[in-house]
């Protein structure tokens, strides 16, 4: 019996901070991705400002379910108000987070949406397909004439193609006037003008051998779009050794990572779609904290944190933003 | 059958004759085609990623026509499999006393970043920086030597712990932040110089007045030279220095090294060190090729450096392999990866291949091991 007593005062001291304190968490896919650094930091500074207590946790590795559900569950016994979530796998994690909206907390699920969208309460996120148009309308305005014969090669994400992947390659053929087909599958186009599509990892080094071999299969090729900044900075590595750092290839990506937008400014990258991580992060726990989630347009499903194009080389018709005004959004 | 009448027959047949005592004697009558194939194997090892490499080159030479078999496109495919040759020769060593080293990439990108941060960032001359992250390199190797023979703990275990230790310093000390290339060049470029292109052609007709027709289209870097040098070198410690006896020794038998007057602590304190150190050196080789410091670069490198060990017949059981054997084994992961991406094949066929090598791979060395039972 004492020893009852004893357990039970343990757990309600151990309950009583969580109780008397509001938890908030925030879920990454990785720690390290400068991306999700920066949406912590984000967080960090929210949370200070409304006074709460704010966990973070994330998987071990890029499409670690199994450690994001575990962090959910602990989120549920810390009695959290509710999180803000970057899924791994945007349909495996679905069941987890119904488990905790059962539980009365709210998730928003920011940057990649969930498959259903509607599995959380809502989901901020940068329009993936709207900034790959943005650099394909950019790409097709700055090439003129020659967009008609251009010889472009793809650097992919990986061969699942998960979201971000198809939206942003999708979105840049559209921008760029290729018939796409199937909007959400990349690969069954048929436009001449497409020379190869590789598999960059999203990885510097893994995106110059990915360059290096397109340039293999097409060595007249004139423009470059990446899926995001790591991979762009590795292909122009490749493309500066076969001495076609000169102005002859246009290299595009996205992003908005401070070394990008720096490398936009150098002259290496020709435009990047910037997204607002730090933004994202903030507006999720703003409003798990007043617990109102903000108007959302139905037709678009997501709240849009926005999109920009940087470039030092503005194109008529196609709104950016200056490489100045880029530095001073950007992270990472 | 004495040993030297195996040799003699040896020699009758071409072959050198076998060391005495080195292999056990066999009936003239039991030699069908695949026993002496076998024992062929048995006796050079190192022949076998050579035979697979050339298999590997016919295929692709008609799977992808024109493109593959181009001196440009094999100069690629060794600037690609630099760095995991590199990192291959310093897995090399610590397979050999029987060990595995999990921690080869992340140390390599912690030094990457030591060396960049602390140049760029931070300022320091790229004199005193570049000497810090292969001191960063060689500090986390020999943390590992010291867990694994103090505590007596396995390799394995050692390395897994120090691979999520050493990581989770890369990104503290990186704040997970990318050095640009335009940034490097600017503050350290010697930290590029790895990168620099070097076409051999030019470098003969120009300094040497040779007209070396056949060097055309070749494109390397000085990664590769640097690559050929640690190699070099590390074959020579360990075919022609008593440190080198002492690995294999420790390797094949701890305990008959140690009865023979072997320090095998200090010798696998020495392999773990000098394996961190080579990997400090592939940190250069991979600012090099990236331009730019990236922490998040080189994440699976340690899986491929043990692909490249495995493949060049090196055993994972210690005592038995080659560095050539690693250097051959990484052309043939480079080999495979390029030619069948010039094919049109995707990645994860890419992935299937090697896998398949990696099976061949152990199952011929467990078949050749079966002649000496």
């Amino acid at each position: 019996m004492k020893k009852l007593m004893l357990a039970a005062s343990l757990l309600a001291l151990s309950a009583a901070p969580v109780l008397a304190d509001e938890t908030i968490g925030l879920i990454t896919k990785t720690e390290t991705n400068p991306f999700f650094v920066k949406m912590r930091e984000g967080a960090q500074a929210k949370a200070k400002e409304l006074g709460v207590t704010l966990i973070t946790a994330a998987g071990k590795y890029d499409g670690d379910n199994d450690g994001q559900v575990a962090a959910i569950e602990n989120l549920i016994a810390a009695g959290a108000k509710g999180f803000a979530i970057v899924p791994s796998d945007s349909k495996a994690i679905v069941p987890t987070i119904q488990k905790a909206r059962d539980a009365g907390l709210k998730v928003i699920v920011l940057d990649t949406p969930l498959d259903p969208m509607n599995a959380a309460d809502a989901t901020f996120a940068t329009d993936n397909r709207k900034a790959g148009m943005l650099i394909g309308q950019w790409a097709k305005g700055t090439l003129g004439d020659k967009a008609a014969d251009a010889r472009i090669v793809f650097l992919d994400l990986a061969t699942n193609q998960p979201t971000v992947d198809f939206l942003r390659d999708q979105g840049f053929m559209q921008g760029f006037g290729i018939d796409v087909k199937d909007p959400n599958k990349i690969g069954d186009e048929n436009d001449p003008r497409i020379c190869t599509h590789e598999i960059s990892q999203g990885d510097q080094e893994k995106g110059r051998t990915a360059m290096e071999n397109a340039l293999q299969k097409c060595p007249d090729v004139n423009v470059v779009y990446t899926i995001n900044e790591p991979a762009a900075a590795g292909a122009w590595e490749a493309l500066k050794a076969v001495g076609k750092d000169d102005g002859s290839v246009l290299l595009v990506s996205i992003d908005g990572g401070c070394p990008g937008v720096k490398n936009v400014q150098a002259g290496t990258l020709g435009a990047t779609s910037q997204q607002y991580p730090l933004k994202m992060a903030a507006m999720a726990l703003e409003a798990i904290h007043a617990g109102k989630i903000p108007d959302i347009d139905p037709a678009v499903g997501f709240l849009d944190t926005g999109a920009q194009l940087i470039t030092s080389k503005p194109v008529d018709g196609v709104p950016s933003i200056s490489v100045e005004e880029g530095l001073k959004l950007c992270w990472g | 059958m004495s040993d030297n009448a195996t040799g003699s027959a040896a020699a009758e047949r071409g072959l050198p004759p076998a060391e005495p005592g080195g292999v056990a004697s066999f009936d003239e009558a039991d030699r069908g085609p695949i026993r002496r194939m076998q024992e062929f194997l048995h006796r050079f090892p190192t022949s076998i990623p050579f035979i697979v490499l050339l298999i590997g080159v016919v295929i692709f030479s008609f799977a992808a026509p024109g493109k593959f078999l181009a001196p440009f496109n094999f100069s690629l495919i060794l600037q690609q499999v630099t760095i995991i040759a590199i990192l291959g020769v310093a897995q090399t060593l610590v397979i050999l006393t029987a060990g595995i080293d999990l921690s080869v990439g992340v140390i390599m990108i912690l030094a990457s970043v030591v060396m960049g941060r602390t140049a760029v960032v931070y300022g320091v001359p790229v004199e005193i920086a570049f000497p810090l992250g292969l001191l960063a390199g060689l500090a986390c190797g020999f943390v590992n030597g010291v867990i694994v023979t103090k505590l007596r703990l396995p390799p394995f275990i050692v390395t897994l712990g120090t691979w999520s230790i050493f990581g989770a310093l890369n990104v503290w000390y990186s704040r997970s932040e990318t050095i640009r290339q335009a940034d490097v060049q600017e503050t350290a470029p010697f930290l590029q110089w790895t990168g620099t292109i070097i076409k051999p052609y030019d470098f003969f007709s120009k300094t040497l007045g040779l007209d070396l027709t056949f060097l055309k289209g070749w494109v390397l870097n000085y990664g590769s030279v640097v690559m050929l040098i640690v190699a070099a070198v590390i074959w020579y410690v360990l075919n022609k220095t008593a440190f080198g006896r002492h690995v294999y020794a420790s390797g094949d038998d701890p305990d008959a090294a140690r009865l023979a007057g072997i320090n095998t602590d200090r010798t696998l304190i020495g392999v773990y060190a000098l394996a961190g150190f080579i990997c400090a050196i592939a940190a250069w080789v991979l600012i090099g090729r990236i331009g730019g410091v990236s922490p998040q670069a080189g994440q699976t490198a340690n899986l491929d450096s043990i692909t490249a060990v495995v493949i060049g017949g090196t055993s994972l059981f210690g005592g038995r392999g080659s560095i050539v054997g690693t250097l051959v084994g990484a052309l043939i992961v480079g080999v495979f990866r390029n030619g069948l991406a010039l094919s049109g094949l995707e990645l994860l066929w890419q992935d299937f291949a090697v896998g398949v090598l990696i099976i061949v791979a152990v199952t011929i060395d467990q078949w050749i091991r079966k002649i000496s039972s």
